[in-house]
């Protein structure tokens, strides 16, 4: 496969990374997501276009990336998880969401449009929360993160069955919210 | 409307562009889209300029080398690639305190500056805690029908909006 050669040119690699950063960056600006006013409005349910671009984004790259695999052109990597690293830390995660009213994404977006909150306070206190993390990690490692583990489990995995009797119904829970949002004017 | 100069897009056409973004990630790059790992591995980068190199030993920086990586160019990117998109839009601008913030807690930035560290700390703890953040878990997990990616983006929204209601509907008392 020509494409496996491509994965391995490595400063290609960091040259495309770089690319589709910059169209990520340019799309998160564009649709309002580097806001904070836009995420803490979706955060008090008064706004939903965070929930829309999440949504369509999953859409679009779910349909997307199930027919790349099938035609044998993707594998996927779904990232372990457990009890401890996925329930906990996301809960932790989300105070930080709604009391930073950024994510690690958007912030970096949100530095760049002169946002100085984000520069000034919410890079910085990423980078210290990350290292903390970092100070911790043997111990958790060694124990919550281990509690409740299913690994690198897909939920059709988890129900052992083709990945498209997944894919479908979650494309029409999708697709039917979204409908739904338009409806009800939010 | 012009692409580039329009201020504002549809969120549909952005979810769409980033849903098309992460097929581009998968099949050249072998990647999924994610950027909180770039944060640990810049800390790990500071970290190592101030304690030099025992940082390496570290069981977590053994893992996630502070090294430049994909992922941490394509943090770069949203950088140069959201600042195009404000400046074309014509909505870069110098905001000391976002206007929602302001108009509930007042303008002083350093009030603002400080409760978004705190939050900062809490999201690098908590993006680094769950192995990824809204990008990683909430659209390149979800999309890959990942459990991993399905709990924790639940578990962002639940704790954001509980996080974000206390803030503006009990502690800032309801003004936004």
């Amino acid at each position: 496969m020509k494409l496996i050669l491509l994965h391995k040119l490595k400063r290609v690699q960091l040259g495309l990374g770089l690319m589709l950063g910059i169209v990520f960056g340019f799309l998160l600006q564009k649709g309002g997501a580097t806001r904070y006013d836009v995420i803490i409005g979706q955060l008090l349910l008064k706004d939903f276009t965070v929930v829309k671009i999440m949504l369509s984004a999953v859409l679009t790259g779910m349909i997307g990336i199930h027919l790349l695999r099938s035609l044998g052109l993707v594998s996927l990597h779904p990232k372990p998880g457990s009890v401890g690293t996925s329930l906990v830390g996301g809960l932790l995660f989300g105070i930080g969401f709604g009391v930073l009213g950024y994510c690690p994404g958007t912030i970096a977006g949100a530095c760049a449009q002169g946002s100085l909150d984000a520069l000034c306070g919410g890079v910085v206190g990423i980078l210290i929360g990350a290292a903390l993390l970092a100070a911790l990690y043997p111990k958790l490692e060694a124990g919550l993160f281990r509690k409740g583990s299913f690994g690198e489990l897909t939920l059709p995995g988890l129900f052992k069955v083709n990945p498209w009797v997944v894919v479908l119904p979650v494309a029409g829970l999708i697709g039917g919210l979204l409908f739904w949002l338009e409806k009800a004017g939010l | 409307m012009n692409w580039l100069t329009a201020p504002q897009y549809s969120p549909y056409v952005v979810g769409v562009g980033i849903g098309v973004l992460s097929w581009l990630a998968f099949l050249l790059s072998d990647k999924a889209i994610g950027c909180s790992t770039a944060f640990a591995r810049t800390s790990g980068m500071i970290l190592r300029l101030v304690r030099g190199r025992k940082v390496l030993d570290m069981a977590y920086f053994k893992k996630f080398a502070p090294v430049i990586d994909w992922e941490w160019m394509l943090v770069l990117g949203i950088v140069i690639g959201a600042f195009a998109a404000a400046k074309l839009g014509g909505t870069f601008k110098i905001d000391w305190v976002p206007p929602l913030w302001a108009g509930a807690a007042g303008e002083t930035p350093v009030l603002r500056w400080a409760v978004a560290l705190l939050g900062g700390i809490f999201m690098g703890l908590g993006a680094r805690w769950a192995g990824g953040c809204t990008s990683g878990h909430g659209i390149s997990g979800c999309l890959q029908l990942a459990v991993s990616g399905w709990i924790a983006a639940v578990c962002f929204f639940v704790g954001g909006i509980a996080s974000a209601m206390l803030i503006f509907k009990v502690i800032l008392g309801g003004g936004a």
